[in-house]
């Protein structure tokens, strides 16, 4: 039998995998040292593997990250955190004009095998600027890979892949889903004890990039998720009563598009869920891709369910976030003839 | 191929006390005749003893001395007091709200109330205040009601900043102070822009700044010094030194200790104050001012206390610290230490404070009790959900407008 875990004790034991299997693995962040980080992920990480392997970084994200590129590039194997996706910003250009580029920009002499881990995402009340799920804003930058994770499973797998990889990747960590699956009703809070994605094996195994995740599996409609939306879209299936494939995409660069293209030749219908706002969002990309390949088996116009296109509120943010009911009527409105 | 250099790999630092520890501070080597008050038109390399030393007026006998000495009159420090008890009462009300659910989040000033209130005391009204999440007190300064702070933090339908800002991200423009944002530091040099408008515009205003000691990592803390220095904005600049950025010791925010000497290289005048007494800050705010409104440009000042508290509602400092540490702080308690003077001085008794202290908890309890008549996060009424849409521009294009008629089907479904 295999241990629970919740996803900060999968992440955790993803880190401490790493770090236990290759010495050039080092982590900083803010308070991720002694402390072991605001949301507990790195937690007896330092104690375990030492000070110069797990640390403190002054507040400087963008210090954090191109102190990374410069080890990257130097032959480490960089892990640092942003403690909320939403304060990426000042690394931006250190990610998108720095690590996205070096290896083209060298000709191939330098790269950059740095992982960003941030969490991501709402549903903590958080206001604007600790809600934010920004990963459009880096699937626009060639040179990076994107990963967005989902369950206690997949985010040990999938974070080992991404720090095993040689270029450089931001890591996303659905934050409201750290303690458990996110369903849309906040009055409901499960944790992922007994959940089957919470059977984490204590040892070495990766999700490779790239390959998407059949979370359900169904014929009328195809529904394409990552993230804490994941669990949102498998409520709002349940509710619709409608026979769903459900993909979690878990990589958004590259993403699995023979996954997504087989299951929509089967079905013929199409939503898309992202928290995110929807100008611009990641769903616009996949639409565009969508039809390119699947024009002609498409029996209706794809959905996309997101967020609104504006900051993420405080006080009301179920008003924002896609719940299972926005959800469930786009799914049934595929199936209009 | 490099050889190796034997020693242990990366000079990490760490903070001096973990938990476990016990807790201690090399006694303060400043006293309040120490130091000159130069002449306002003075250049940096002047300044050099101030950023190095540390500037107070109160001493451990509780009297003020010094070139510093504001000589304040009795009621202006006695308002000072009732400020900074206001807002340490305030704040601990509203940490018990927290807990019960009627604010999602909450942040106090605990040991740094003279900070925002004294500095905001020095200046003119029509000065700019663009503060931090640890400078609420200035509003009460400028006259805030309190209930309106407290319908902020607790996200009700009379919240002015509409459900949209965790709760002590506070704005309240007929104070001129100036909405504050969770990213650190983005206001440091922000503030500078706000000076060089005021400038520009040919009035008298000055700007006061903010920023933590772990901010002062992040670049917006450089960009303002340069930007203040060339253009020489009427602005002040203040790198509060409270020791902590959440669980990262100020160790992994500056290697030699001292935030005050940053000032020097690019020009700026730059002075060491202690945070916790409220007429040697008061003092040091008034000269900068000074400066700043005779066209001198900017001055760079380190304010130098300790964070008794946690960061937040969310952090446990026993974690990371040992929980008494605070009190063991040389620079003590900043309500005290006026409290303390004012009593050397034959001018307030313990009568007088209990009163007052009394008087002060029942209006908090009061503007409590008021607030929450319109609601509170626990049970709402909220801010009407409209308030997504509203302000994201001035006038909602027309995909924003297709996109609150679909809210409000869901919502009113």
């Amino acid at each position: 039998m295999m241990p629970n875990m919740n996803m900060v004790e999968s992440v955790n034991n993803a880190l401490d995998t790493m770090l236990s299997k290759d010495n050039d693995v080092i982590m900083f962040g803010e308070d991720i040292g002694y402390f072991g980080g605001v949301f507990r992920t790195c937690d007896g990480l330092q104690e375990k593997h030492g000070k110069h392997r797990v640390f403190d970084s002054p507040l400087s994200e963008g210090g954090i990250a191109a102190t990374a590129f410069g080890m990257g590039i130097n032959g480490l194997r960089p892990v640092v955190e942003i403690q909320f996706a939403d304060y990426i910003f000042p690394a931006y250009d250190q990610i998108v004009n720095e690590m996205a580029k070096v290896r083209h920009r060298s000709g191939g002499e330098f790269w950059c095998p740095v992982t960003i881990r941030t969490p991501a995402g709402g549903g903590i009340r958080g206001g604007h600027h600790h809600s934010q799920s920004p990963e459009a804003q880096f699937t626009h930058t060639p040179g990076l890979k994107v990963v967005y994770c989902s369950t206690p499973y997949n985010a040990k797998g999938l974070l080992i892949s991404a720090i095993e990889d040689n270029d450089p990747v931001i890591f996303f960590e659905p934050k409201r889903c750290y303690r458990g699956p996110f369903y849309g009703d906040p009055h409901n809070v499960p944790t992922w004890s007994g959940h089957p994605e919470a059977e984490v094996p204590e040892s070495h195994y990766s999700i490779p990039l790239g390959e998407a995740r059949l979370a359900m599996e169904g014929d009328r409609c195809t529904v394409i998720s990552w993230g804490a939306m994941v669990h949102v879209c498998e409520q709002a299936i349940r509710d619709s009563g409608i026979s769903c494939d459900l993909i979690d995409l878990q990589t958004l660069v590259p993403w699995d598009r023979e996954a997504v293209v087989t299951s929509i030749e089967k079905t013929g219908r199409c939503v898309i869920v992202h928290e995110a706002p929807k100008t611009s969002g990641f769903g616009a990309e996949m639409a565009a891709s969508i039809q390119e390949r699947c024009f002609w088996s498409l029996e209706s116009p794809i959905e996309r369910v997101t967020g609104w296109d504006t900051p993420f509120p405080h006080t009301t943010e179920w008003d924002y976030m896609p719940g299972p009911d926005r959800v469930a009527a786009a799914i049934a409105k595929t199936q209009e003839d | 191929m490099s050889e190796g250099h034997g020693a242990d790999p990366l000079h990490v630092p760490d903070a001096p006390h973990r938990p476990g520890d016990e807790a201690g501070f090399v006694e303060w080597p400043w006293s309040p005749e120490d130091l000159e008050r130069p002449d306002i038109d003075c250049d940096a390399p002047e300044t050099a003893s101030l950023a190095e030393g540390l500037v107070r007026v109160l001493g451990d006998d509780n009297k003020s001395s010094g070139n510093w000495d504001p000589k304040l009159p009795i009621e202006e420090m006695k308002s000072g007091l009732e400020h900074m008890m206001r807002l340490r009462i305030f704040d601990d009300r509203m940490m018990k709200m927290q807990r019960t659910g009627k604010l999602s989040f909450y942040m106090r000033s605990y040991g740094e109330e003279a900070v925002a209130i004294a500095q905001t005391m020095a200046l003119k009204e029509q000065d700019w205040l663009f503060p931090t999440y640890r400078q609420p007190g200035a509003q009460f300064v400028r006259g805030r009601e309190m209930v309106s702070m407290i319908c902020h933090c607790i996200g009700n339908e009379m919240d002015n900043v509409k459900g949209r800002q965790m709760p002590v991200h506070y704005t309240y423009r007929d104070g001129r102070f100036i909405s504050v944002s969770s990213p650190v530091g983005t206001q440091f040099s922000q503030a500078v822009g706000v000076a060089l408008a005021s400038d520009y515009k040919g009035l008298d205003e000055v700007t006061i700044t903010w920023i933590g000691d772990g901010a002062s990592a992040e670049g917006d803390y450089h960009y303002a010094l340069n930007f203040a220095s060339i253009f020489q904005a009427p602005v002040i600049l203040n790198v509060v030194n409270n020791q902590w950025a959440i669980s990262t010791h100020k160790n992994f925010a500056s290697k030699n200790g001292n935030f005050a000497v940053r000032g020097l290289p690019y020009g700026i005048p730059s002075i060491r104050v202690d945070g916790n007494d409220f007429l040697a800050l008061y003092s040091v705010t008034a000269w900068a001012r000074e400066r700043a409104s005779a066209g001198l440009g900017p001055t760079h000042i380190e304010v130098l206390t300790y964070r008794a508290g946690a960061h937040s509602s969310s952090d446990d400092p026993s974690r990371y610290r040992p929980s008494d540490i605070h009190s063991f702080w040389p620079g003590g308690d900043p309500i005290y230490r006026l409290r303390d003077h004012l009593k050397e001085i034959g001018e307030w008794s313990d009568e007088e404070h209990q009163k007052l202290s009394e008087r002060i908890d029942s209006e908090v309890m009061a503007a409590y009790k008021e607030a929450v008549k319109f609601g509170d996060l626990a049970d709402g009424p909220y801010p009407s959900s409209d308030a997504i849409f509203t302000e994201v521009y001035e006038n909602p294009p027309w995909h924003l407008e297709e996109q609150w008629d679909e809210m409000k089907r869901w919502r009113d479904s």
